[in-house]
């Protein structure tokens, strides 16, 4: 029987963690035997290419590509790393969790595939503090596998070697920012890196590093194992594999579930989430993660892939929608977003560190009914200075003006009953 | 040096030491030091501080930075158990504000404050990962989802 969602095949119902002994009862390490000392890293190399797998963590950068940059002729012997980006902390994002806590040898197994697809001879996990249970279960299994000789010397009986360690993180959003996850590795603030070096060439401690998120790695061993034209068959569009999709808000049964990418969003909301909350409207919603743009009901047939979302607007991000309903004031929803990232910007660029507290100042001045009317435009211009890419070293601040453009699109009339002092939702600054 | 050296535990010289290990330079693991020596203390103090820095090769002023930096890194004392606050934007659909005023009520203390009997501070967290079951807290290393009036009370009368 061909395997149709692999990366929750071990998710049991009570979400408790499957250890080494039932994963490998279930076919697990499976992909490991298969790629290390049977197929040449540049065999591996070709068919996650040829996969067409994306990174899971927002982005949806090509994976082979990523991986394609990284030296091979370490011609000074030097260290190269693989680094897991653990670090899930984008508002509204719920996935990595299940994937970590309920089978962390999926999460190991598939980085020591894409370790040994780039030959780099340590990894790190890097994960978020408040995920303790995850945390422990990693430890736990990366024991497990030094045990039985995946990891550590002479991995199977080859010349391959590997490290694996775990690094809690000390809290701060712009951690998953892989350059600044880097800088917080290496033990210091967490500042993004102008780019290039590239982390590729010049990541931790100046070596060629590649960070990719717990999604994308899990998928790794299973391409190998079963090869790119099945990876390419699980997906619905032009994008391949399964995506774990989520739904917060006023729905009737929010989770996350893992669907063959391009999943029409209308099916995961009715199927799967259950529709909305009785006595809730759909108003809009967020499709991946607090930095993307709202879409609105005339999105709901759209396929979930990363290309059919970005046509929208928007971005499919991280795959977990966050729900606006008729009943929450968009103004609220959009000044808790900003907010977010004004707090968590590591203060570095100028446009971010002083624009996002202003731009929050402006819409806590507009929910409070303190709000002019050019206050409109003030928000306008902040969107196109603090929004553009290329003002910033990184990503944070160009995102946290996502929901807050689309927000000034969609529902324009929020703002304006906000200015008119009657928001039907706003008591006092609440919901 | 010594005296300051002395400042951290034997156990928590050998659990930092252990980071060391396998990284290129001392100061590398200063997040981890920190993180260890607050597990143990529940906060990192001024002398904490300069005991970790010195044991690093590094400067004081600058594993402040590092400290100060991040969100979880304590430099002030905190109580028994931290209470983490999710206030990110699922949680604040589902209701948020109207907890934090709850638990200010039973216990007194708005953010950032600790109980007079020293068993709980109250701090707001980013997003949890735990949305679909919002509004969600932790206290101390534990994640307590789906909070209603009702199962506060008893997850903060919890251990009394």
């Amino acid at each position: 029987m061909s395997l149709t969602r692999p990366l929750t095949r071990n998710v049991r119902p009570d979400r408790s963690p499957t250890d080494m002994a039932a994963y490998e009862a279930n076919g697990g390490y499976q992909g490991l035997k298969a790629a290390v000392g049977k197929l040449s890293p540049a065999d591996c190399l070709q068919i996650i290419k040829d996969s067409n797998l994306r990174g899971r963590g927002g982005a949806g950068f090509p994976t082979g590509m990523k991986w394609s940059f990284v030296p091979m002729d370490n011609a000074d012997g030097g260290h190269k790393y693989l680094i897991c980006n653990a670090d899930e902390m984008e508002p509204g994002t719920f996935k990595d969790r299940m994937l970590l806590e309920c089978d962390p040898h999926q999460l190991i197994e598939g980085m020591i595939v894409a370790a040994y697809t780039i030959q780099a001879d340590v990894a790190y996990i890097f994960i978020r503090a408040e995920y303790h249970k995850a945390t422990q279960l990693l430890k736990e299994a990366i024991a497990a596998c030094k045990e039985k000789g995946y990891l550590g010397n002479n991995i199977l009986g080859t010349d391959y070697n590997l490290d694996m360690h775990v690094h809690s993180s000390a809290g701060r959003y712009i951690c998953g920012e892989e350059t600044a996850l880097i800088s917080s590795l290496e033990g210091k603030r967490a500042n993004p890196r102008a780019k290039p070096p590239f982390p590729q060439v010049s990541g931790l401690w100046g070596r060629p590093t590649i960070v990719n998120n717990v999604e994308t790695l899990c998928n790794v061993h299973h391409i190998i194992e079963r090869g790119p034209d099945w990876f390419q068959s699980l997906g619905l569009t032009s994008d391949a594999g399964t995506k774990l999709y989520g739904v917060s808000g006023r729905v009737k049964n929010p989770g996350c579930w893992e669907l063959p990418i391009g999943t029409p969003v209308r099916e995961i909301l009715q199927d799967y989430a259950g529709g909305m909350e009785d006595g809730y409207t759909l108003k809009g919603f967020i499709p991946g993660g607090g930095s993307t743009d709202f879409l609105v009901e005339e999105h709901l047939d759209l396929a979930m892939d990363y290309d059919t979302i970005g046509k929208a607007g928007s971005r499919m991000g991280t795959g977990t929608m966050i729900i606006l309903d008729d009943k929450t004031c968009p103004i609220g929803f959009v000044k808790n977003l900003v907010a977010f990232f004004a707090q968590e910007s590591c203060g570095f660029c100028t446009p971010c560190r002083d624009g996002l507290p202003w731009s929050v100042q402006v819409l806590e001045d507009i929910q409070s009914g303190r709000g002019q009317p050019e206050d409109m435009d003030t928000l306008a211009k902040q969107v196109k200075f603090i929004g553009a890419i290329g003002n910033t070293h990184c990503a944070l601040a160009p995102g946290a003006m996502e929901p807050l453009q689309s927000a000034m699109k969609y529902f324009p009339e929020a703002f304006q009953q906000h200015l008119d002092g009657n928001c039907p939702h706003c008591d006092g600054g609440t919901h | 040096m010594s005296e300051l050296i002395q400042a951290l535990s034997a156990q928590e010289l050998a659990e930092i030491d252990a980071e060391i290990a396998h990284v290129p330079y001392r100061s590398a693991v200063a997040i981890d030091a920190l993180k260890i020596v607050q597990e143990h203390r529940g906060w990192v103090s001024d002398e904490s501080l300069q005991a970790i820095a010195r044991h690093l090769e590094m400067s004081a002023e600058e594993l402040e930075g590092v400290a100060t930096f991040y969100n979880l890194i304590f430099r002030q004392p905190v109580g028994e158990q931290v209470i983490l606050l999710c206030n990110s934007i699922s949680c604040w659909i589902k209701g948020c504000d109207n907890l934090q005023k709850k638990i200010t009520e039973q216990l007194g203390v708005e953010l950032g404050e600790t109980t007079p009997d020293n068993r709980y501070t109250l701090l707001p967290v980013t997003c949890l990962g735990a949305c679909d079951k919002a509004p969600v807290l932790m206290v101390g290393k534990e994640l307590h989802e789906d909070i209603t009036e009702d199962n506060l009370q008893q997850i903060l009368g919890d251990d009394s």
